[in-house]
């Protein structure tokens, strides 16, 4: 016979009475609960149930509904129930919840099984890269409208961009490329010195830094920088329905928002890129002289004999094509975000994720492109 | 009989209980002082209008009193306790007795409605998932919603369902004090109306203490036992809504007495 501080249970002939007492509140309300399901199942069917609510010191809506459960469960079964003894405050809390209709509730929301998942991320991988090929063309539609239409062209908005995604991120770009340079140097000094061939190292940084890794490391570095900055802008925008507001009042999100974004983007990572390269060899030159024995103007004069016009150019051409990329894929993720923060954030990832995959794979075909004629 | 007062009145004096007193407060940013010397008394199981400009310290109140803001001088006492002198696990236990609903509504977005209401029973109390769901489905229902909301995502719901869910979950955990604010605007007169009769219900029902800031008339003439109004940084006035008709300061005036409020009026025949 369940007698805890809560409940106190008493039984006369087939009648049961129910007293209780101390606080009904949430503190308790695990303690209740199972302190009634124990009831419940411990009376089985009785005759019929009194309940005596006078030593029940404080109850809120968590006592409350732990109360009408316990009657329901005797009363569905068509057991007489009695309730005497509530306090005036807390009757109108009681009557409220026995008044409730508990309707139907919603099923719980599904998670999609591992199959599905799959199917539906298949799918959404097709219909992402038709999205992006529809807001290029979106994009390139806008430019065009700018181009025919100068006056439309929002110079100020870009300019403030290209300070925001070109100038402050010099001092990074500097630090990150520079590293790159001195280690890319200890590790051709390191190693070449086996054949005695310390002085290639020039060649191999000054290709390599010109050619590929220059523009590689600062369109990685901006697309984790701006293009999540731009996908969180744009998203949060759309978020409060800035966006149909531009809209509303007759402009073109894609004309005030992404085509000044994505040209400030343009413009400033070929300026990244040279001053990434020159900071680069700055700290290859550095290391080789410190580390290979190399001095600057040694250094200098193989760099010039090992690299020609072409190497530099293949590496400044892919900048602004890098950059349109970045560009895009962030102000497109950034359209696509929905009502929630947690929609934000993934569109953020994805952006990110998504840029520096295409960065790397336009970086193999342009591989292709320029073995193909011989640059 | 409340008078329009600056200075303090004890709550014995009066024969009620203060559960919330604010006395002295000062709190600015930067230059800008915007609570400047201001005291304010709510009682048990009263409902506090607040009225004010707009940008005149309102929500700074509401917010410096829930700790939110901090402030340069005075003292907030709530059910009693000087809420500067309690220790981390004292304060959270405090927090459990109040209930907030924010302007926005502040519903997490990416939690469905049900799991926003069952996140701070979760938190604070081990239940099992079976009364987990029914004192969700309860607040709920006594909010006015339909069940099947409980499974939406707030981006999912429209502007009155995200207020009503957002009351629903600031009254999760029964608290004593419900701090509303501006609970009304961007409802339809017939919602705004709803919800103050909602909110009237679950007063009683619950034995709430209300404070509540708003800016609509019907609210402060149906449900409100009391109004503040606070104007450059103190409150320069506190009564019943007679009181406040009553008021001679150019700003209560106008309040009260402007076209909008006359309208209130006839329509209150």
């Amino acid at each position: 016979m369940p007698h805890t501080s809560l409940i106190s249970v008493h039984t006369q002939d087939d009648r049961l009475t129910v007293a209780g007492r101390g606080a009904w509140t949430s503190e308790h309300a695990a303690e209740l609960e199972q302190v009634v399901n124990e009831t419940v199942a411990t009376y089985g069917k009785p005759a019929a149930v009194d309940f005596d609510l006078a030593g029940v010191e404080r109850m809120d809506t968590f006592g409350a509904l732990l109360f009408d459960r316990l009657r329901r469960s005797w009363s569905d079964q068509g057991v007489a129930t009695q309730v005497q003894g509530v306090a005036p405050r807390y009757k109108i809390l009681i009557d409220e919840l026995a008044g409730a209709d508990h309707g139907e509730r919603p099923p719980p929301r599904r998670r999609e099984a591992i199959v599905e998942h799959f199917g539906h991320s298949v799918v959404d991988s097709g219909k992402d890269a038709l999205a992006l090929l529809n807001f290029i063309g979106a994009t390139i539609a806008a430019m065009w409208r700018v181009l025919l239409r100068p006056r439309k062209f929002r110079f100020t908005a870009m300019v403030n961009q290209i300070d925001r995604v070109g100038f402050r991120a010099v001092p990074i770009i500097v630090l990150i490329t520079f590293l790159i340079g001195c280690i890319l140097a200890q590790q051709g000094i390191f190693n070449f010195r086996r054949f005695g061939a310390d002085i290639y190292v020039v060649d191999m940084v000054g290709v390599l830094v010109l050619r590929e890794l220059g523009v590689l490391i600062v369109s990685i570095m901006i697309a984790g920088r701006s293009g999540s900055a731009y996908t969180a802008e744009l998203g949060s925008m759309r978020m409060r329905e800035e966006m149909d507001a531009l809209r509303v009042m007759g402009f073109d999100p894609i004309e005030v928002l992404v085509v000044p974004r994505v040209l400030a983007l343009i413009i400033s990572l070929p300026m990244l890129t040279f001053i990434g390269s020159m900071s680069a060899l700055l700290g290859a030159g550095l290391v080789s002289w410190g580390y290979g024995g190399i001095t600057p103007d040694v250094f200098l004069q193989r760099l010039k004999g090992a690299i020609d016009l072409d190497q530099f150019n293949v590496g400044m051409i892919k900048a602004p094509f890098m950059a349109a990329t970045i560009g895009v894929v962030a102000c497109l993720e950034g359209m696509r975000v929905g009502g929630s923060a947690e929609s934000l954030g993934e569109h953020t990832t994805a952006s990110v994720v998504k840029a520096i995959f295409l960065v790397i794979v336009m970086d193999g075909l342009f591989a292709m492109f320029f073995a193909a004629i011989n640059m | 009989m409340e008078t329009q007062s600056q200075t303090p009145l004890p709550g014995a004096a009066n024969g009620k209980d203060a559960i919330i007193r604010v006395r002295d407060i000062v709190v600015g940013f930067g230059e800008k002082i915007i609570l400047n010397h201001l005291d304010l008394d709510v009682y048990r199981g009263e409902i506090l209008g607040f009225v004010g400009t707009s940008g005149g310290g309102k929500s700074v109140l509401t917010r410096t009193i829930l700790g939110l803001v901090p402030k340069r001088e005075g003292l907030v006492e709530v059910f009693g306790e000087n809420l500067d002198d309690l220790s981390e696990r004292e304060r959270s236990a405090l927090e459990r007795r109040w209930g907030v609903l924010f302007q926005q509504g502040a519903l997490f977005s990416s939690l469905t409605v049900k799991q926003n209401i069952q996140f701070p029973l979760r938190e604070n109390l081990k239940l099992s998932q079976r009364l987990l769901d029914d004192i969700a489905f309860t607040k709920i229902e006594m909010v006015g919603l339909k069940p099947d909301v409980a499974e939406k995502l707030p981006s999912e719901l429209s502007g009155g369902m995200v207020k009503r869910a957002a009351l629903a979950r600031s009254l999760a955990l029964d608290p004593e004090i419900l701090f509303l604010d501006e609970p009304t605007s961007g409802l339809d007169p017939i919602g705004a109306g709803e919800f103050d009769e909602l909110i009237r219900t679950l007063q009683q029902t619950l034995g709430l203490t209300v404070f509540m800031v708003t800016h609509d008339l019907d609210s402060l003439h149906t449900v409100c036992d009391r109004i503040a109004a606070l104007a450059e940084g103190k409150v320069i006035a506190q009564g019943t809504i007679e009181t406040m008709m009553q008021a001679q300061h150019p700003w209560l005036r106008a309040y009260f007495h402007g076209a909008r409020a006359r309208a209130v009026q006839r329509g209150r025949g």
